[in-house]
């Protein structure tokens, strides 16, 4: 904030502040001491006879009131508020936050570090951890891959068991943990209305899709040009490059032939956040599991 | 009056507390006022001892969200049966209230009851009224100093001990005796403990007279006809010995009362109804061979309209409150649509939604539920759809319902229902929404 204010500001609103704490002080003083004489009224008459004494405050109530002018000097000491004081205590909105955190971590990191030496595989058996990595999960994944974890259009489905990055503990580890991200370059440009459908006819084949089977033949040969780069020769994909298996009946987008072809015209970019940020080791052990349990 | 223009005068409005000394007293009143201190300190120190199921009896386990009272559990989602519990308390003291006057304050609050109580810890170590003012009026001296200390921590002990048993109705209280009670039970502890000796040592009448709300708001509900405690003062004057009435002017009824009234001034708003002044005169009256009952409760009608109202209402809430906790069915559903995924084609043509159903198994055992759905055509539960919740257990359940490709798009109300299997009755329906594009 120092950029945009200048200390002056800083003097002012804590000059401000003595001045109001000690002017409350001199006034309540004022108020609860009596005056020497006969008792004053407050000058006003109701229904022709009854006056008010302007007597001083009772003693306890302006002890409380002076018990609070105590409380304001000791908190600006100890906490900041006066200016650019820091309060003897070095509280702040930030600290507080990373007690709460730590004290967080301290009472529920034990319930996650004790599976984190076991197996993922054994993990999968045992209730209590897919409990704990259900709860994970509905928690972080099943905004984007469902409650059920078998996604939507463009989120993966989990349970089908196709990994686009691989399948093994380690891979959906690194998935979870470091994000992904999914490119499929456009060729609508490159191929032509023409060849786009053709090898949208092709890829449809793969998984057994109707298609027409002159189109087919002539989408291969486009396939074998260009997509095999990515999805390789037979279709199958590769795992290092994210690159789907074209021939299991499993669709990030769909398999309508519009969609297909507009996948492979416009191309497509997806992303998996990163999660290590927000999730320890730990629990993305426990998460890798759970997700792994999905498709069993 | 005093002319508008001469001087004022200061005048004090606090004003300065007189002690009290009550005199121990005997008698019908008495006794029943002892029989309610028994009941009602039994009920609350032995409270926490009781064990069902396993677990402590009554516990309000706030950490857990959980309020065990013997065989029911109570979910925060039940917060409804306290509000009833207190809106039938508060009707049961408008009915006591108006047929008997201040018959709460006067046997079974806990500031009569925990006085009672110190009084008498009072008595057995420095003795009854006069004892106590001559013992408060003489110099210190060791006599008095070991006098005054072993009634203070007597009633320190007391009072620590009623801390711990309140304390002990929200944390298990085999637990906070047996090891080092936190931070936070040590203070409740302390603070409720404190609140006792405090009260029930020093503030004493106080309490009644300056601080209790239920004192000030009690008049109206008083009438004509209400119980109060009176003195007939057609029989007892001319009072004294030279009068011919009944009342020997003995100053017993002053000296019993705990709020140091003197009910033959007739009925003043210090009056906690407790009847001390009846026993007290009653014994006098005794012993001077002249009838008992020159104090008495006043004779009224009981059975008048506002009685009956009272009671229409108070048996009224009380049946539904009983009925209710009857049919409580022991399970709760709450649905929760996946809100990214709306809806998605699955094989067949079908249309696939997902839920998350929350089902809150509220008994102590663990029980297993069957989730169906209806209300659309060819709709089902797909995959397993059986869980088993574990006893007092909270479990996300995700759901995925499948209705026919044909159901036209939009959105259609479906129902869940979820049933324990095993258990007659225990079932619940949930409405949903199932969307189709």
């Amino acid at each position: 904030m120092s950029e945009f204010i200048s200390g002056f500001w800083d003097v002012y609103i804590a000059v401000l502040t003595v001045i109001s704490i000690v002017a409350c002080g001199v006034f309540l003083r004022s108020q609860s001491v009596r005056k020497a004489g006969p008792v004053e009224t407050t000058g006003h008459k109701w229904d022709g006879d009854l006056a008010e004494y302007n007597n001083p405050l009772p003693r306890w109530w302006s002890w409380l009131f002076y018990l609070t002018i105590a409380f304001s000097l000791a908190y600006l000491v100890l906490y900041p508020g006066l200016g650019s004081w820091k309060g003897t205590l070095g509280w702040s909105q930030v600290t507080q936050l990373k007690e709460e955190q730590e004290l967080a971590e301290k009472q529920y990191g034990p319930l996650y570090r004790k599976f984190a030496s076991a197996d993922v595989h054994a993990l999968m058996k045992d209730p209590e951890a897919l409990a704990i990595g259900q709860k994970l999960f509905l928690n972080n994944c099943a905004q984007c891959h469902a409650s059920d974890g078998a996604g939507s259009r463009g989120f993966p489905n989990l349970t089908a068991g196709a990994w686009q990055w691989g399948g093994d503990a380690n891979a959906i580890k690194a998935t979870i943990a470091e994000g992904r991200n999914g490119v499929m370059p456009p060729f609508g440009t490159a191929l032509g209305r023409e060849e786009v459908k053709n090898v949208a006819q092709y890829v449809r084949s793969l998984s057994g899709l109707t298609a027409d089977s002159i189109r087919v033949a002539m989408g291969r040969e486009v396939f074998l040009r260009t997509c095999v780069a990515c999805h390789g020769a037979e279709g199958k994909g590769n795992v290092a490059l994210g690159a789907p298996n074209l021939t299991d009946k499993n669709w990030l987008h769909g398999s309508a032939e519009p969609i297909v072809i507009e996948t492979i015209s416009q191309g497509r970019s997806s992303q998996m956040p990163a999660h290590k940020t927000v999730l320890d080791e730990a629990r993305i052990h426990l998460l890798a599991a759970y997700v792994l349990s999905l498709s069993k | 009056m005093k002319p508008a223009d001469a001087p004022y005068r200061e005048i004090s409005l606090y004003e300065v507390r007189r002690k009290i000394y009550p005199r121990a007293v005997h008698g019908w009143f008495a006794a029943w006022r002892w029989a309610l201190v028994w009941a009602t300190q039994l009920v609350f120190y032995g409270g926490p001892w009781l064990t069902w199921n396993d677990r402590q009896a009554v516990l309000f386990d706030i950490a857990h969200r959980k309020f065990y009272i013997f065989g029911l559990v109570f979910w925060p989602q039940d917060i409804v049966y306290l509000a009833v519990l207190l809106i039938v308390s508060a009707l049961s003291l408008f009915l006591f209230t108006a047929v008997a006057g201040r018959l709460w304050c006067g046997y079974a609050c806990p500031q009569t009851v925990y006085t009672e109580i110190f009084l008498w810890i009072e008595r057995v170590i420095e003795g009854d009224r006069n004892a106590r003012m001559r013992l408060d009026r003489e110099r210190n001296s060791a006599r008095k100093i070991a006098r005054k200390g072993a009634k203070h921590a007597a009633w320190l002990a007391v009072a620590l001990w009623t801390g711990i048993t309140f304390v002990g109705y929200f944390t298990p209280i085999r637990e906070l005796v047996t090891s080092a009670p936190g931070a936070t039970e040590a203070f409740w502890a302390l603070f409720y403990g404190f609140a006792t000796y405090g009260n029930a040592g020093w503030m004493r009448e106080q309490v009644c007279k300056y601080m209790c709300p239920y004192a000030r708001f009690q008049s109206a509900m008083f009438d004509r006809d209400t119980l109060i405690i009176s003195y007939d003062a057609a029989r007892g004057e001319p009072r004294g010995k030279a009068g011919k009435g009944d009342c020997v002017d003995c100053g017993i009824c002053v000296q019993v009362c705990p709020t140091g009234i003197d009910i033959r001034n007739g009925l003043q708003y210090e009056c906690i109804g407790c009847a001390a002044c009846i026993d007290g005169c009653d014994r006098v009256m005794e012993k001077v061979g002249r009838p008992k009952k020159l104090i008495r409760y006043s004779k009224g009608r009981v059975l008048r309209p506002r009685v009956l109202v009272y009671s229409a209402i108070l048996l009224a809430i009380g049946a539904a409150m009983a009925a209710s906790l009857y049919l409580r069915v022991p399970l709760k559903v709450d649905v929760i649509r996946d809100r990214a995924a709306i809806a998605r084609e699955v094989e067949g043509g079908l249309i696939e939604n997902v839920y998350r159903l929350q089902i809150m198994n509220t008994t102590e055992q663990a029980r297993a539920f069957d989730i169906t759905a209806s209300g659309l055509p060819g709709i089902h539960v797909w995959g397993e759809n059986i869980t088993g919740i574990p006893a007092a257990e909270t479990r996300m359940v995700p759901v995925r319902v499948r209705v026919d490709g044909a159901t036209p798009a939009g959105s259609h109300p479906i129902e869940f229902t979820v049933r324990a299997l095993g258990v007659a009755g225990v079932e619940v329906r949930e409405p949903a929404v199932f969307i189709v594009r």
